[in-house]
């Protein structure tokens, strides 16, 4: 009956309505599942799943509601800003406010060291960085095109740039022996091989700095990656989303440096994609921003903007916020404090018990290597492991094969996302699940994998537990009920 | 190698429509009383204008609304964080409530079922890629608004294949006019997959009648198609009694157990009723429970602002208010309305008969040169131009006959509209005359005795 049913439903509706295109069909997403059903919290539910697999940066709040508190003008609803109520909300022009596109490009500069320019009138809005890579697949790419994209990669591409607009996403495989760096061979063999399919090639993505690896791209790269696709006339998007997660050497270069200082191109082949999702903290205030070189590809996404324009009543108060500058360049910095204190927090309590973490600068999350506690060296064994940490570890982090890695074993866990406490009780965990895996690949038998999927506790990590903190501090609120939203 | 796709380089993004030009033309020369007396006349927006003192006057007796949570604590990280696509619980609870309201509660809605949308704008699109595969197509009265072409048919490849009204029956869809538009679909090849109404119409103004119903659900049934019904303009009803919702209509007929009730798709937003189209607030209403979960995901492409959401569930959750606002607003619409038909009328332009909407569709065809779009053309680039009001040719809306215009009365003040009046009357008087010099000039000496007497 359930089979007709869906058949019925399949006749009635489109393919695109009823396929697997939106990608929440993923065994991927047992671990939010495993989550939403058991959401750790220090006093009520402190054995529930803490959540690692998500994106966000919860660090500078209490910065960002004081300056609200001080700023009732930047809202329309307050007393000093109802003045411009009525403005603000019959205001439907895609162009966007000019207030909020000028401290949109202000920004962008700023948090690029003020090294380019943005021209506030190529600033188009869209329904978030989501919403920006599907305008631009439209623009860019007929259904079947493809563009090249290296891996490991952000899940969420696949729905948004392939989902309702029949592009093709092409991996070019990056691997561990080399920190997992693009090189030229490799995005020669990938294109290679989309001519050899009779794949038609109009681009290539780049998210930089990378989700899931935490890296900046290096000046010699993005050179090599920018002439690569000028040579082949093909464009690069290039997702800098995560700008401004910058915490460490070495520092973030923009695509739009290399183009203005390193290297002759073609610029009609260069576009940009940003959103306030990441940097500050503001994923449901959806501010999408796509910026092109091209101009047809300005107007043209302008006009598809209408399909997802950013709320005049968040335009205003994002304008106002952004045109601080003086308080924007503290969140900058402090953001960057308090990201490289916490990565280094989790990324030494790893060290100190043989986890490798691949060396980053940015973003809210870093590569986990756990290579050595893999039964074998395959993605079952991944996912094996990868369930055991969810359902046994209680740590929802999210596994490599996901971000389309090449190679097993590795795994994206964030770490803005949460209160210090739920860090301590991640490490917590972390250390007795690996100290146990350990003992069981002791040099008695060197050769031997942790056969059983069944980890038991040993007495004498009896200590760990005794380190329990107060549970004084909120737990994390994740009010998503879905996965897929902005993915991780 | 083609740099661009298809669909940038194409021009199914309609903007080269009259309907828009006439846009950038008053952006060009706006009319301001005070500094562009002169300027051009925007008639061609349908916004409405008229209740934002009601709106402005609950946000300051209101401060709650600044994301400051009932106990006084900020909510505003948890509102930052919030990108669910199931969207804010109070807020759907709030609008299906007030979607209910402006349907006299003879429909409730369950929040369950609605997915929320950056504007109807992404509403309709959404249900497009929903309900058909690229080539197919959905059936539309005419005239309709001429953003469909881009909302519906752009980045779908979805087709429109036309139901051709007439002005002989007030425009009224007639089951004749449903079947010939189906085998013109089949001519074509056209596999069609439903019919899309807006109730109350634009550009049209009216509700839909009994009759109209009959013929569009028993249609709907007898091809087992979909049916989506874009009721947009529900609040701008100037008599809530005469608006007849889709859904309505369909458990009149008690089908509410059948086949239909899955196929049945309603698309609003808060731009039209509460006046707030910057805000970007769609819905789309669905009782298939699988289109809903597509719908759902596919509304990360365009969500609601999270502020937003919170201001309007704050805003919708004063029953008193959205009760008081729903009677006043319609009662200044109507008002409104009338102000201008009869100021028409006063010159012998008739409107047709409405009761709904932002608008009026006037009937110009005395005016025309002769019975064909060119002059439709002509005079209305005389109207833009030489008068001085924007207002949208009926071919842009897809109209068959031509001599009808849309003109919008909601979004400009009372002295704005009653200056418009004047122009217009201004214009018909002297076109009379049927010299093309001397009507230039007695309009040019018209809109300056208009000044003086507005």
């Amino acid at each position: 009956m359930e089979f007709s049913l869906k058949n019925e439903q399949q006749q009635l509706l489109s393919k695109m309505a009823t396929n697997d295109g939106h990608g929440e069909n993923s065994p991927y997403f047992d671990g939010w599942k495993a989550y939403d059903s058991d959401p750790y919290h220090p006093t009520r539910n402190p054995n529930g799943v803490i959540q690692m697999g998500l994106a966000e940066n919860q660090l500078c709040f209490d910065l960002i509601e004081e300056w609200v508190l001080n700023n009732p003008e930047a809202s329309i609803c307050t007393a000093e800003g109802a003045n411009k109520f009525m403005e603000v909300a019959i205001y439907q022009d895609y162009h966007g406010l000019p207030e909020f596109r000028n401290a949109v490009a202000r920004f962008m500069e700023k948090v690029r060291g003020d090294r380019v320019k943005f021209d506030p009138n190529r600033i188009v809005m869209s329904g978030g960085a989501t919403g920006a890579h599907e305008t631009l697949a439209f623009c860019l790419a007929d259904p079947e095109d493809a563009f090249l994209v290296p891996t490991p990669y952000y899940p969420g591409f696949d729905r948004d740039l392939r989902w309702r607009t029949g592009m093709q996403l092409l991996p070019i495989v990056c691997r561990s022996s080399n920190d997992f760096k693009v090189t030229k061979e490799s995005m020669e063999a990938a294109y290679q091989k989309a001519q050899e399919a009779n794949i038609r090639v109009k681009g290539f993505l780049l998210n930089n700095p990378s989700n899931p690896l935490g890296t900046v791209l290096d000046r010699e790269t993005l050179i090599d990656i920018v002439t690569f696709i000028n040579d082949k006339n093909i464009h690069l998007i290039c997702d800098e989303i995560y700008s401004a997660t910058v915490f460490s050497q070495p520092e973030f270069i923009s695509i739009s440096e290399i183009i203005e200082h390193d290297v002759q191109c073609n610029r009609d082949l260069i576009h940009l994609v940003y959103s306030l999702s990441k940097d500050l903290g503001f994923p449901g205030f959806r501010v999408g921003i796509l910026y092109s070189y091209n101009d047809a590809v300005v107007s043209c996404a302008r006009k598809m903007s209408s399909f997802g324009l950013v709320s005049t009543q968040t335009q205003h108060l994002i304008a106002s916020m952004l045109s601080d500058e003086a308080f924007m360049d503290k969140i900058i910095s402090t953001s960057s404090e308090r990201l490289a204190a916490r990565h280094g927090l989790f990324t030494r309590g790893l060290a100190q018990v043989g986890i490798g973490t691949l060396k980053s600068s940015a973003g809210l999350y870093f590569w986990m290597d756990l290579r050595r506690l893999l039964r074998e060296s395959t993605f079952e064994a991944e996912m094996e492991l990868w369930r055991i940490i969810i359902h046994e570890v209680k740590l929802n982090v999210s596994p490599g094969l996901s971000f389309h890695c090449s190679e097993p074993g590795w795994f994206r866990v964030c770490f803005a996302n949460m209160d210090d406490e739920s860090v301590r009780v991640a490490l917590r965990r972390i250390h007795k699940f690996v100290l146990v895996q350990g003992k069981a690949t002791e040099p008695t038998t060197p050769k031997s994998r942790c056969g059983s999927s069944k980890l038991q506790l040993s007495l004498s990590f009896r200590r760990l537990d005794e380190r329990v903190m107060g549970s004084h501090m909120m737990s994390p609120h994740s009010p998503m009920a879905s996965p897929l939203v902005r993915a991780t | 190698m083609e740099m661009l796709s298809k669909k940038a380089t194409c021009k199914s993004h309609g903007q080269d429509s009259s309907y828009f030009l006439g846009w950038q033309e008053y952006e060009k020369n706006p009319f301001n009383e005070d500094t562009n007396p002169l300027g051009i006349i925007q008639m061609g927006l349908a916004e409405n204008q008229l209740s934002f003192d009601l709106l402005e006057s609950w946000l300051a007796r209101n401060p709650d609304a600044t994301m400051f949570g009932s106990n006084g604590g900020s909510i505003f990280k948890e509102l930052a964080l919030f990108q669910d696509y199931h969207g804010l619980q109070t807020f759907k609870t709030e609008l299906v409530e007030f979607m209910a309201e402006i349907r006299r509660n003879k429909v409730r809605f369950d929040p369950q079922k609605l997915v929320l949308t950056a504007g109807a704008t992404s509403a309709n699109e959404t249900l497009m890629f929903c309900l058909a595969e690229p080539g197919e197509a959905f059936l539309i009265p005419t005239p309709y608004y001429p953003g469909f072409d881009r909302d519906l048919k752009w980045r779908t490849g979805v087709k429109i294949v036309p139901i051709h009204c007439s002005s002989l029956n007030g425009f009224r869809i007639t089951k004749a006019a449903l079947d010939e538009a189906y085998d013109e679909a089949l001519k074509l090849n056209l596999r069609v997959k439903g019919v899309f109404i807006t109730n109350p119409s634009n550009p049209l103004g009216t509700t839909m009648n009994q009759d109209e119903f009959n013929h569009v659900i028993s249609f709907a049934v007898s091809k087992n198609i979909h049916i989506v019904s874009d009721e947009i303009y529900a609040g701008t009803v100037f008599d809530s009694s005469k608006f007849t919702s889709i859904i309505e209509a369909i458990m009149d007929r008690t089908l509410e157990k059948t086949d239909i009730w899955s196929r049945i798709h309603v698309v609003s937003s808060l731009s039209k009723d509460l006046g707030l189209p910057g805000f970007r607030i769609g819905m789309i209403y669905s009782n298939n429970e699988t289109l809903i979960a597509a719908a759902t995901k596919m509304s990360s492409f365009g969500l609601v602002s999270s502020q937003t959401q919170y201001l309007l569930s704050k805003l919708l959750g004063d029953k008193k208010f959205t009760r008081h606002y729903i009677q006043e607003n319609q009662r200044r619409l109507k008002k409104r309305q009338q102000v201008l038909v009869s100021g028409l009328q006063s010159y012998g332009i008739p409107c047709l008969k409405s009761n709904a909407g932002l608008f009026c569709w006037v009937d110009m065809r005395n005016l025309l040169s002769s019975n064909a779009f060119e002059a439709e053309m002509e005079l209305w680039k005389k109207i833009l131009y030489e008068v001085g009001l924007n207002i949208s040719p009926g071919s842009s809306c897809h109209c068959t006959e031509p001599g009808w215009f849309r003109v919008c009365f909601a979004n400009m003040s009372q002295e704005t509209l009653n200056l418009s009046i004047h122009r217009l009357q201004a214009f018909v008087t002297s076109n009379g005359d049927g010299n093309y010099q001397n009507q230039k000039l007695s309009t040019r000496i018209s809109r300056r005795n208009s000044l003086v007497v507005s």
